[in-house]
């Protein structure tokens, strides 16, 4: 190849022996957007840690200007011009901008060797003039919204010089307007010869941005070529491998009474004036990007967090609902979003995850029945298909997918009349992924009411009875699954509707 | 090929070793145990006798007392240093009475009120703000023992009713069993079935691993932990109790050091200090092992600051020897299937 | 360098300045300029051993056994002092600093190697330090006339009116903010204790900021140890017991974070001295000293607090000011 910045080739990468990465082919030439396609677990991330020398590829080679190389570390892959910026928070909250930018690489001065802040301070009023961003360099990274984080680690990219810049789901927290003025920091790198990756799984912003693009699915390379020369249903087609019929199981909804209602919720600084009802039977699709306040909204009403103002009514009634343990006894259920964090406890068995919320109904008075804690395992473990060697192992050592199925067995062991699922296919694999869909379906369909929060679109689309839009802490749209199509939620995701 | 037989062996490997960690820890501390009683029984003839061995136990007991609930604050991933403290809080406020004429039923209600209270204190500082309690018991060890100087400055309560004598000093009938350790066994099984078979303590263990899921699953995590931390003020108050009435006096110097004994001897009996894991049973033969071993060597004629240093070593090599022995083990087979 | 002064700092200023009004208004004698120096010379070596308790701190770790290496470098050198008067005082000095280096760097390595957690190594060391000084002494003292008379009045000898110690203290200071401000492994101390992975992403290794910060500390505290035992011209078993607790409170009070990732040298000496004139205000005032522990522990729990709640207020006031700028 001519000019390619970076090759690389045959990647493959096993987790326990999951692969993660089978064989992934991805070349990137200077000057052009790249964009990397594909669904949550398709690898995307896992290939972006390996340039970044995170992790070390099982087999592959990289080749960086046409030579072979190697990135133990991610200084080195850094030295060598290549640049991430990550999804999760990387950043140092208490530090300055500019130490931000020049942690790790501190500008000395030359004849004491001593750090000099003029020049790093300069440095970066140079950079951040270049980004046109309103910032002083010595200003708290506390003190920044989400965007402007973002725009600080862009600038941190080019402090270091970088020849290759990954943004890794860079829009995903930003408003239309900030969408826009990153479009155009993008092109002015793009026209100084950077290489650019970009990640993401919005159709919309590759066509926009991108000129060249190559598409993963389950860890495996399933083609590339330039953007103006392929549609968004052949890319669809690319990234889903299948229809969205195929995926979704269809719905017959029988629609019951309204059984949770929820009247202007309000959390100063958070979100504001959520409306909404729910039917028995019912499931509502909450889309919107990350940061939109949906899980917020939800750990409200189930008690987690405490709102500022509003209200909520089960069956007609005004409840509160002052932590988990209230909610849980109104028959709400919440699967949060982070089962490693939120969900599961991984250091402990699945019986005893399983059981935890219920453990007052599986146990004699105060003391334990673990006979009693196994039937309830067994017969939740077995209806969910939880793929184990028994019931004693150990959380941890289960397959991301049979983690969530656990965290999903143990909510729906407590028998709710309303079930909340945050991102309950997030990270896991296809096959998995269908049995929880079949599973939501079926519990719509024995009445129960469900919340399904998700930024996948098709999951959004195939699964809601009815789907509301939030953006930036407010409900910006309602559609019913009839209304619904791609286009009209992702303009009020991204806020370019006013309700 | 077969998935489900790759499991299956990871299932049993991972039983075994679990049953061998458990194990050996555990026999390694009757090991240890046992070494500790061959040897002072050689060093010295006095060992071995019963009369001798019980009344040795008066010198750990009280710490022995704390240690039980402080195994919960431990595995709930929290630390209260502040337990010495509050027996001199508590042992101040018995001592006040006592001058004021308060009978021995009045005296130990006060004693164990005080210690509740300085530990509800601490627990409600804790959760009530977020605050790490390494930092509130740090501050509060010194308020505790600080309210202690400024009522007795250099002097001492030295007058105690002679019924308080008994519950430090007395025995069970004529078995020359003390008190004190009959009060310990039935602690220590409450406790135990507490920890291990109860609802209660499958939270503990809960919060200990994660409170963020735990805290999602419904569990109430900052009232337990509130409650653990008032339960160690109790028992903090107890051993107050137990202590004031064995020496006949309080100083405000009482118990001091206290927590690096009590918090070693938790940690030695394989309690992990980063929350999560531990049990009951380590926890008592750890007891025992300190108790004998400061008991042999104070019959060899050890100092007491000597014998602090051998405390500090064990608390470190105690926390190395996991990671020493998973280093020293060649491959682990389990790890290898996990790969 | 522009937070090397920030609001918290600028708090404690005013609230120093405060407590100085009103005990003086009491108390006339306070103001004098000769008691003044004196809360200098009492908070000098607080003040030097907080800094390394800082830097300990802003990574995420705390020690403990701050007293105990200090008694136990304080006791070897007064000893070697005792038996080998004819060794110069500069040797004396370097000695008690190296012993402090090799202590330190055992917290140090026993943390950054065998990854044991900070509180549970510095209780541990705390007492074998502690163990150790009484093994060295026999549990007997080192008192004044077993010293020399240039050991004993090596921290009075003053100059411009201003005694060895507080320049020494001084020198300290700037030479810790040098390092925290100006060089790169001073700014990665910061970076270890904001944020372990982004830390990592840049290329910063943990093990050795660890083992740095714990020697370095080993090493003021050995300084600490000389200039404690010649001082007080004492050195016995129990020097500096519970000095540990003044360390941390000085840190607390001068607005470090004690979770890691913030605090400034100025902060923790103003938080020192700030203690220096808690104490002494009291003594102006006739307070019995049995006061000093309980109004320490207050101390370090009420500013704890009150840093912890200024943090939450501060969060929800940027929360609010976000939702008002949609």
């Amino acid at each position: 190849m001519n000019n390619c910045i970076i090759e690389m080739k045959e990647i493959k990468k096993y987790f326990y022996g999951v692969k993660a990465l089978d064989g992934v082919d991805f070349k990137v030439r200077t000057g052009e957007v790249h964009a990397l396609i594909g669904e949550n677990g398709a690898g995307k991330s896992t290939l972006v840690k390996i340039l970044t020398g995170v992790y070390q590829p099982t087999a592959g080679t990289i080749i960086l200007n046409d030579k072979p190389v190697q990135f133990p570390s991610p200084q080195i892959s850094q030295k060598a011009g290549i640049s991430a910026i990550h999804q999760e928070a990387t950043m140092f909250p208490d530090l300055s901008v500019m130490e931000n930018i020049f942690m790790g690489h501190h500008i000395r001065n030359k004849s004491n060797g001593l750090l000099s802040w003029r020049e790093m301070k300069d440095k970066t009023q140079i950079l951040l003039d270049k980004l046109e961003l309103d910032i002083r360099p010595d200003t708290k990274v506390n003190n920044l919204s989400v965007a402007q984080r973002h725009m600080v680690e862009i600038a941190k990219a080019l402090s270091l010089d970088a020849k290759v810049v990954i943004m890794d789901e860079p829009t995903s927290a930003l408003t239309l307007k900030e969408v826009e003025y990153l479009y155009k920091i993008i092109r002015k790198l793009k026209s100084e010869g950077k290489a650019i990756i970009f990640i993401s799984h919005k159709f919309e912003e590759v066509f926009e941005i991108a000129d060249y693009f190559t598409v993963l699915r389950d860890g495996k390379y399933i083609g590339e070529g330039t953007i103006a020369d392929i549609t968004v249903d052949k890319i669809v087609q690319m990234v889903i491998g299948r229809s969205l019929e195929q995926m979704y199981p269809k719905l017959e909804a029988e629609q019951g009474n309204i059984i949770l209602k929820v009247e202007n919720l309000t959390k100063i600084g958070v979100f504001k004036n959520i409306s909404f009802d729910l039917h028995k039977g019912e499931i509502l699709g909450f889309f919107g990007l990350v940061g939109a306040g949906r899980s917020e909204v939800m750990q409200t009403i189930f008690g987690i967090d405490t709102k500022t103002s509003g209200e909520v009514f089960i069956d007609g009634e005004k409840v509160y609902i002052a932590n988990p343990s209230d909610a849980m006894n109104l028959g709400l259920a919440y699967l949060p979003e982070d089962r490693q964090i939120q969900g599961a406890i991984l250091a402990m068995n699945i019986r005893e995850n399983i059981t935890l919320p219920i453990i007052d109904r599986t146990s004699r008075h105060i003391f334990l029945d673990r006979n009693k804690e196994f039937e309830i395992t067994d017969e939740y473990g077995k209806y969910i298909e939880i793929k184990a060697s028994g019931w004693e192992q150990l959380v941890e050592d289960l397959s991301g997918g049979n983690q969530q199925k656990v965290v999903l067995a143990k909510w729906i062991a407590t028998k709710p009349r309303i079930l909340i699922m945050d991102e309950p296919t997030k990270g896991i694999d296809v096959a998995t992924k269908a049995t929880v869909h079949n599973f939501i379906s079926e519990l719509a369909k024995k009445g129960i009411a469900i919340i399904l929060i998700s930024s996948e679109l098709p999951e959004i689309l195939g699964m809601s009875n009815n789907v509301i839009v939030m953006h930036e802490g407010v409900i910006t749209a309602k559609f019913t699954r009839e209304e619904a199509n791609s286009k009209k939620i992702i303009r009020a995701a991204i806020g370019s509707i006013s309700k | 090929m077969n998935k489900e037989n790759g499991v299956l062996d990871i299932k049993k490997i991972r039983k075994i070793s679990l049953l061998n960690i458990i194990w050996q820890w555990e026999t390694i501390l009757l090991f240890i145990f046992i070494m500790v009683a061959i040897i002072n029984s050689n060093l010295s003839p006095y060992f071995l006798d019963y009369t001798n061995l019980m009344n040795t136990t008066f010198n750990f007991i009280e710490k022995a007392i704390i240690a039980l609930p402080m195994i919960f604050v431990i595995i709930c991933g929290d630390i209260d240093i502040s337990v010495a403290s509050i027996i001199a809080l508590s042992s101040v406020f018995m001592g006040m009475a006592s001058q004021a004429g308060v009978n021995t039923f009045g005296l130990v209600a006060m004693g164990l009120f005080a210690g509740s209270a300085a530990g509800f204190l601490n627990g409600f500082i804790i959760t009530k703000f977020g605050i790490p309690a390494i930092a509130v018991t740090l501050g509060s060890m010194s308020l505790f023992r600080g309210i202690a100087y400024v009522i007795l400055g250099d002097k001492a309560f030295t007058k105690y009713p002679p019924s308080f004598a008994f519950f430090g000093q007395g025995y069970i009938g004529n078995t020359m069993i003390p008190f004190e350790l009959i009060l310990f066994f039935i602690l220590a099984i409450i406790f135990g079935i507490i920890l291990h078979k109860t609802t209660i303590g499958r939270r503990v263990f809960a919060i200990g691993n994660n409170s963020t899921a735990a805290r999602f699953s419904g569990i109430p995590v900052n009232r337990i932990r509130l409650i653990i931390f008032t339960v160690t003020g109790l028992c903090s108050g107890l051993a107050s109790i137990l202590l004031t009435s064995r020496i006949g006096s309080t100083r405000p110097n009482i118990a001091y050091g206290w927590e690096l004994e009590i918090i070693t001897t938790v940690v030695l009996g394989g309690v992990a200090i980063t929350g999560g894991k531990g049990n009951i049973f380590g926890v008592v033969i750890s007891i025992f092992i300190i108790g004998f071993l400061k008991f042999g060597m104070g019959l060899i004629n050890v100092p007491g600051k000597v014998m602090t240093i051998i405390i500090g070593l064990l608390l470190i090599l105690a926390i190395m020897l996991p990671e020493l022995l998973k280093r020293l083990k060649p491959k682990n087979s389990f790890e290898n299937v996990k790969k | 360098m522009k937070d090397l002064f920030r609001k918290r700092e600028f708090n404690l200023f005013i609230f120093i300045l405060f407590i100085i009004f009103g005990v003086s208004w009491r108390t006339p004698s306070f103001l004098y300029i000769n008691n003044f120096v004196d809360i200098l010379n009492d908070t000098a070596i607080l003040s030097m051993v907080a800094i390394g308790q800082l830097m300990i701190i802003v990574t995420g770790g705390i020690d403990l056994s701050v007293g105990s290496s200090l008694a136990l470098s304080g006791m070897s050198v007064a000893l070697l002092n005792q038996y080998h008067p004819g060794i110069p005082i500069f040797m004396i000095i370097l000695i008690s600093i190296a012993i402090g280096l090799l202590l330190g760097s055992i917290n140090g390595l026993l943390v950054s190697r065998a990854k044991i957690p900070p509180i549970i190594t510095t209780l541990g060391t705390m007492s074998i330090y502690r163990g150790l000084v009484f093994v060295l002494c026999g549990g007997t003292w080192v008192s004044a006339h077993e010293m020399t008379e240039a050991f004993r009045v090596f921290p009075r000898r003053s100059f411009l009116g201003i005694s060895s110690l507080i320049y020494l203290s001084i020198l300290i200071v700037i030479l810790f903010l040098i390092f925290l401000n100006l060089t790169r492994t001073g700014r990665e101390i910061y970076g270890v204790g904001g944020n372990k992975i982004a830390s990592q992403y840049v290329g910063i290794n943990l093990k050795k900021i660890q083992y740095i910060v714990f020697t370095l500390c080993g090493g003021i505290t050995g300084l600490a140890g000389f200039l404690w035992v010649a001082r007080y011209a004492a050195a016995q078993s129990e020097t500096a017991i519970g000095f540990e607790l003044q360390t941390i409170a000085a840190c607390v009070i001068g607005g470090v974070s004690i979770t890691g990732g913030s605090g400034t040298i100025i902060g923790v000496v103003l938080g020192a001295f700030f203690m220096g004139i808690v104490y002494n205000a009291l003594t102006m005032i006739n307070v019995s000293p049995f006061w000093q522990m309980a109004i320490q522990g207050f101390i370090i729990l009420f500013a704890i607090i009150i840093n912890t709640v200024m943090d939450k207020r501060n969060q929800q006031l940027m929360l609010r000011k976000r939702s008002f700028n949609e």
